[in-house]
């Protein structure tokens, strides 16, 4: 059982999930490593496990869930902002009511 | 803590209906046929202030085969013992037959016409006299043994977040696998959230051919959703860490469990054998009404249409809802959404989430859930008084040949 605040679901995965609410600045471990959090992450939320760059598959599970918009440094916040489905794009709430 | 395997050998009490089948509640439906009996529909319902009696209708005006068909299987579902028809009189919808549909399984029905009863407060009168002696009836249903191979569960996930996938989606694969193998028919559904999972999928049909189906399910659907513009994908679904698509899709797959898939049904048809099945729940053919289902209870009446007993419901985000007719039974993913939403949670999965259970123990846990709650338990939604309905138009093709390979290869 893990006992940080991120989870690993597969040995393949580049992404690790948060199971406990992190803030920006915390130090965890990853892989044996210490790193130093860029971003307040939240229970669900993803950061990544290694460099990634942009193009790359997100593996999640131990299967692809879509590919990366920019690159991300190692324990960055994996989101909307630099990834994006290989399949339907997502949509947020700000897709209607423009300007309010 | 509860973690004690339920007893899948064990009989419960049922309401034997004339048609064979058996139900786990005794449910009077009250029904309007057309938003324009709603009104009195609900004020009927609410006067006579019973758990047992449901509202539910539909609201177009224009007929509808799908909606047709669909209404014919909830107003004889195992769970209903009666039901009261509001009509307003100029509808589309073809009242005598589905009257005539109700008797032909046994139950009382009455039907009533606004427009030939002296309006609302009439009807509303009338149909409150109606539902007290179908009731009346309904009551004298005969009780008897139902073992868990007679059940059929559904499963839906509703709000999901990042935590879903890890905690209560698996942990009720878990239960289906443990019930499916008991003999229960398990239902699992919305081809769009299985976007991205459809080749992993494949691999678990009984047959080739019926791999090949579940992989057009689902093209069928990401064809369908990509016209619409949005995927099946939720803002809150991004608030709670999913980014994708087929991130959420992956987490919810994971409900199916690990058991073979048995056959693709539609909404209505009832699974022909115990086991996994796949509803699909994407119309046929060019987009014509819109998103395949509008909310989550759109998904829960289909499985209820096709037999679900009771549904068990994952929310990651905090969905409240029930059902009319059959049960949910919410498994709460998220431990922050759970301690927010209590009240509203049967099942605290994402203990899970925080090192304090396992997938195996919710899993039983869920099973036991299910096993009480088909032996009457109320769930925390019935308590509450929840009810949700929706019905909306479609259109469906029937099933091939390659989607129910045990069809007609077991008496059900």
């Amino acid at each position: 059982m893990n006992t940080g605040p991120f989870i690993l679901l597969h040995p393949d995965d580049n992404v690790l999930v948060c199971r406990q609410h992190a803030f920006r600045g915390q130090s965890i471990t990853l892989d044996g490593d210490i790193v130093v959090l860029p971003d307040e992450i939240t229970v669900g939320h993803k950061i990544a496990r290694r460099d990634l760059k942009a193009g790359e598959k997100i593996i999640k599970y131990g299967a692809p869930i879509g590919s990366m918009k920019t690159d991300a440094a190692r324990g960055a916040h994996i989101h909307m902002h630099n990834m994006q489905s290989d399949y339907i794009k997502s949509h947020t709430r700000e897709v209607t009511g423009h300007g309010h | 803590m509860v973690t004690r395997i339920g007893d899948t050998n064990t009989p419960f009490q049922a309401w034997l209906r004339p048609d064979g089948r058996k139900g786990i509640r005794n449910v009077i439906c009250v029904v309007y046929l057309v938003e324009c009996a709603h009104h009195v529909a609900r004020q009927i319902v609410s006067k006579c202030d019973d758990s047992e009696v449901h509202l539910i209708g539909f609201p177009g005006c224009y007929p509808n085969d799908y909606a047709y068909k669909m209404m014919e299987a909830l107003c004889t579902h195992p769970n209903v013992g009666g039901a009261v028809l509001v009509s307003l009189g100029c509808e589309g919808f073809n009242r005598e037959a589905l009257k005539h549909h109700i008797e032909g399984s046994g139950r009382p029905v009455e039907t009533y016409v606004i427009q030939n009863e002296g309006g609302t407060l009439e009807t509303i009168r009338k149909g409150v006299e109606a539902v007290r002696r179908i009731q009346t009836i309904a009551n004298q249903t005969p009780r008897g043994d139902m073992s868990v191979s007679e059940l059929v569960i559904g499963t839906i996930c509703g709000g999901s977040d990042g935590t879903s996938g890890i905690t209560a989606n698996p942990a009720v694969g878990r239960a289906f696998d443990t019930l499916g193998a008991a003999g229960a028919a398990c239902i699992f559904e919305e081809t769009g959230e299985l976007v991205g999972c459809e080749k992993i999928m494949a691999s678990r049909a009984i047959t080739p051919e019926l791999g090949a189906e579940l992989e057009a399910s689902v093209l069928k659907a990401e064809k369908y959703y990509t016209i619409m513009g949005y995927g099946s994908f939720a803002p809150g679904n991004a608030e709670g860490g999913l980014t994708t698509q087929e991130e959420k899709s992956m987490g919810a797959y994971s409900k199916s469990g690990s058991a073979p898939i048995c056959g693709i049904i539609k909404p209505g048809d009832v699974p022909p054998s115990g086991g996994l099945y796949l509803l699909d729940v994407v119309p046929d053919g060019e987009p014509r009404f819109g998103f395949p289902n509008i909310s989550d209870n759109a998904e829960i009446v289909e499985m209820i249409a096709s037999g679900a007993h009771l549904t068990l419901f994952t929310t990651g985000r905090g969905s409240v809802v029930g059902s009319a007719i059959s049960p949910v039974i919410k498994v709460c993913a998220n431990p922050e959404t759970y301690r927010k939403l209590s009240g509203d949670m049967d099942i605290d999965a994402g203990r899970i989430m925080e090192g304090r259970a396992t997938l195996d123990e919710v899993g039983a846990e869920i099973t036991d859930r299910v096993l009480r709650v088909a032996a009457g338990e109320q769930t925390l939604s019935e308590q509450m008084g929840h009810q949700e309905f929706i019905l909306t138009y479609k259109t469906f093709d029937p099933v091939g040949p390659a989607c129910l390979p045990l069809r007609g290869k077991q008496a059900f």
